[in-house]
């Protein structure tokens, strides 16, 4: 191995490992999609009426949210051919949308109930006093003071899972990281195929991170100023 | 249903190095937070832009691709040999979580009220009194709770150190796949139901947490 760093290498890596970048993306959207939509199917599941049923899939989500998801795509990409009855064989990339969009889904659930926890009481009794049918309450009502606080949170999420897809290359699918092993495999140098995959991720999540702190900020202030205006 | 009785044993040759990275790891990732929270508030400038520039770096990145860096890169670029990957695999961990826990550090002494601070100061207080006697024994109990949530996440990080080669659970579990692919999905789920048996004392402690982190603490 190389012992000392080279520029030569990290010219010659920069465009074999940027080829990565759109996969990265494509997954961290795709994955993060599932996570949106699945973690509304737990929101219902946990409200589901049976105490038992719902006590069930509360302890679900705690399992898929305290195991590590490295594991997780493991059992999916190796063992799910071997599952009973609904085993088949899944490609990488199925797996890495499944595996990790599952495993944030619970994380993006909290987000959702969260935000709906933070309307204030006396909206949901406004709604009721006003006669609102559900679809009206949800729509008119809940939703357009719940979604905004969730806005920042959710960012935040994206963020988050696009700095875990890389464990997605432990089972083969094409991202920045795979390529840097590759590229290392065949020249013999991790040293700075890795570093340009810590610099790509450095310069793609900073400023998005940058852009939901001002976000962050700004709704804070707006809220601020609502609790302001109301207090006088 | 022998299989269970045989992965099992397997699996649990790895219970050890996946419990000595947890705890390594936590202990120095607190202590990272720490230093880190408070250089962040220091009167400082270099201090503060060099935490902050820390902090950026490590959350900027994955915790995989760090680990991998500290592997492949530290014996090169800065002739450091660990001496073993065991350490490699502590110290990403620990730097990574660090990071986002002395924001948690920085947060939880912010928010403790300015009152706080003024009656120290009222009291004739150095700034180094205020912050043990007054801020800290407030700021502390504030962090508990995400400072639990973050060691179940640095138990689901451990699984990670499998990939630099230490045999943890999960190195182990792989082992055991490559010869009996059958078993595969009963080797990863006994796995998955191991790390859910390690975090739930640490699931309960965080919500013993909660209630008790918001006992005495004047915040705004």
């Amino acid at each position: 191995m190389n012992s000392e760093w080279s520029w030569e290498i990290f010219s010659d890596a920069f465009p074999f490992i940027v080829k990565g970048v759109g996969v990265t993306f494509g997954l961290t959207v795709a994955s993060f999609l599932f996570a949106l939509i699945f973690g509304f199917v737990w929101l219902f599941l946990r409200r589901f009426p049976f105490k038992t049923i719902s006590w069930v899939f509360t302890w679900i989500m705690e399992f898929i949210r305290s195991t590590p998801p490295l594991v997780q795509l493991f059992f999916l990409y190796f063992g799910w051919p071997s599952v009973p009855y609904v085993g088949a064989t899944l490609s990488p990339i199925t797996c890495a949308i499944v595996g990790l969009g599952l495993h944030f889904s619970t994380y993006i659930s909290e987000v959702y109930r969260s935000g709906i926890d933070s309307v204030d009481n006396g909206q949901w009794e406004a709604a009721r006093a006003l006669n609102f049918s559900t679809p009206q309450k949800w729509t008119k009502i809940i939703l357009p003071q719940a979604l905004p606080p969730m806005v920042p949170m959710l960012g935040n999420y994206l963020i988050i899972m696009f700095k875990e897809i890389p464990l997605a290359a432990t089972i083969g699918t094409v991202g920045m990281l795979r390529l840097a092993q590759d590229y290392g495999d065949q020249h013999w140098a991790y040293l700075e195929p890795l570093t340009i995959v810590a610099l790509l991720f450095l310069v793609l999540s900073y400023p998005s991170s940058l852009l939901i702190r001002w976000l962050e900020k700004k709704l804070n202030h707006k809220f601020d100023k609502k609790h302001a205006s109301a207090s006088l | 249903m022998d299989n269970i009785t045989e992965i099992i044993p397997i699996l649990l040759k790895g219970l050890k190095i996946t419990i000595i990275v947890l705890i390594g790891s936590a202990i120095l990732s607190y202590l990272i937070a720490f230093i880190s929270g408070l250089c962040s508030l220091s009167n400082n400038v270099i201090l503060r832009k060099f935490t902050g520039f820390y902090i950026e770096i490590f959350r900027g990145t994955s915790l995989i691709v760090q680990l991998f860096w500290l592997y492949y890169a530290l014996p090169i670029l800065f002739k450091i040999d660990l001496g073993s990957d065991l350490l490699a695999g502590i110290i990403a961990i620990a730097l990574n979580y660090g990071a986002y826990m002395s924001e948690v550090v920085r947060g939880s002494i912010l928010s403790v009220s300015k009152g706080q601070t003024e009656a120290g100061i009222a009291l004739n207080m150095t700034r180094a009194q205020r912050m043990r006697l007054i801020i800290l024994p407030q700021a502390v109990r504030m962090m508990l709770p995400e400072f639990g949530n973050y060691l179940i996440q640095m138990l689901k990080a451990t699984s990670l150190v499998s990939l630099i080669g230490l045999s943890d659970m999960l190195y182990y579990g792989n082992l055991y796949r490559s010869t009996h692919i059958a078993q595969a999905s009963t080797v990863y789920l006994l796995i998955l139901i191991a790390y859910f048996i390690l975090a739930l004392p640490l699931i309960w402690l965080v919500r013993k947490m909660e209630s008790f982190s918001k006992k005495g603490v004047a915040s705004e």
